[in-house]
């Protein structure tokens, strides 16, 4: 398979930026890596960073999104991340919740490990995979007029929402330190629920 | 053919035991021995039921549910466990609730030697991952011991799985 023709411009802090923007009162989930450290620039209580357990960002996305159905969660996770969950993707349409997005940053590469090309790189359409998985809204963006036009729906829609948003292959330092994961945990609990938190 | 005979009344045990314990989210791959407890779940419009592709999505899972503030259960069979080691990291660390019933097979009258291997590590494998692990081999006792485990893991926030004995389940004859 020929690498992809398209070349991702978009850089992937400045599209952190323009979700996290968006937010509103929105539950988030990221991956491990780049999207974890990318979301900590702007750190919320209302997020969760996955540091580990890589795969996880999609199905804990639908966990949440169900335990809180009256809000909308949404993971914005990483191509490689995604490309370990892809029963989840199967999973989630077929249960079809209608308050989750899913946001892949999709440079093409595993940037932690060396830069490695991704399956992305090489043909593969996380958007094409959501469609055959029976999400109702599924696309690719390339520009910042794309992005923008999709953002409103993967953050106040009001169905099941996937988009690959292709980036270059810019690589930042960690923005953020907060690693304890039972601290991360209770934080975004304590914000949700209070003392009862800890019931 | 199956040597048990009487109609068996422990997967009603577990499903009332998850009412007593405010399970709404149940997330499973199907097992045999589970077939009953799902039906039941699925009936039930206050339980969440999710059917996986693989049983490392349910541990995700439920520890979102619990990051929502819902209690969950994690239905597998002991093949299962294998598949969720790396992502029982995150409960660790994080210090998730999580409750796991894994139906056993390839440990008693066994006839398919593939489920040998899984079978006789579940336990260490679990441990191993920082699960405590509990058992019921008597079908009298299967409400009581995951009405405990499930006290033990929302109140504890640490992970435990219930092994449902393959005695309980019985066994395929594959002598004649």
């Amino acid at each position: 398979m020929m690498p992809n023709q398209k070349q991702p411009t978009l850089d992937r802090r400045a599209v952190m930026d323009a979700l996290l923007k968006a937010r509103g009162d929105s539950l988030i989930v990221t991956g491990l890596g780049s999207t974890c450290y990318d979301a900590g620039t702007a750190d919320h209580p209302n997020t969760f960073y996955l540091w580990g357990g890589m795969g996880a960002a999609a199905m804990m996305g639908l966990g949440l999104a169900l335990a809180q159905p009256t809000r909308r969660t949404v993971v914005i996770t990483g191509d490689g991340e995604m490309l370990m969950a892809m029963g989840a993707f199967a999973t989630i349409g077929a249960k079809a919740p209608k308050n989750l997005s899913i946001i892949v940053i999709d440079n093409e590469h595993y940037s932690e490990t060396g830069m490695q090309p991704t399956h992305t790189h090489r043909g593969v359409s996380l958007a094409a995979v959501a469609k055959g998985c029976n999400f109702p809204r599924s696309g690719t963006v390339y520009t910042e007029q794309e992005l923008a036009s999709e953002i409103p729906g993967l953050f106040t829609g009001t169905d099941l929402a996937f988009c690959d948003v292709k980036v270059n292959t810019q690589r930042y330092p960690m923005s953020i330190r907060m690693r304890d994961g039972s601290h991360i945990k209770n934080r975004f609990r304590e914000n949700l629920f209070g003392q009862k938190a800890f019931d | 053919m199956k040597q048990e005979t009487t109609a068996r009344v422990w997967p009603r045990d577990i499903y009332d035991t998850f009412k007593r314990l405010g399970i709404e989210q149940v997330a499973f791959v199907p097992d045999a021995g589970h077939t009953q407890l799902i039906r039941d779940c699925e009936s039930d419009n206050s339980i969440e039921t999710v059917s996986l592709t693989s049983e490392q999505e349910g541990v995700a899972m439920l520890a979102g549910g619990w990051l929502g503030g819902k209690r969950g259960a994690l239905l597998m069979q002991s093949s299962g466990v294998g598949n969720c080691i790396n992502m029982l990291s995150v409960i660790q660390e994080c210090r998730f609730p999580l409750l796991m019933i894994v139906t056993m097979r390839g440990e008693w009258g066994e006839f398919n030697p593939w489920q040998l291997p899984m079978g006789q590590s579940t336990q260490q494998v679990l441990e191993h991952a920082g699960v405590i692990v509990q058992r019921a081999d008597r079908a009298d006792e299967v409400g009581e011991v995951i009405y405990a485990a499930g006290l033990m893991t929302f109140s504890s926030n640490r992970p435990i799985a219930v092994l449902l004995g393959q005695r309980l389940i019985g066994f395929k004859d594959w002598s004649k």
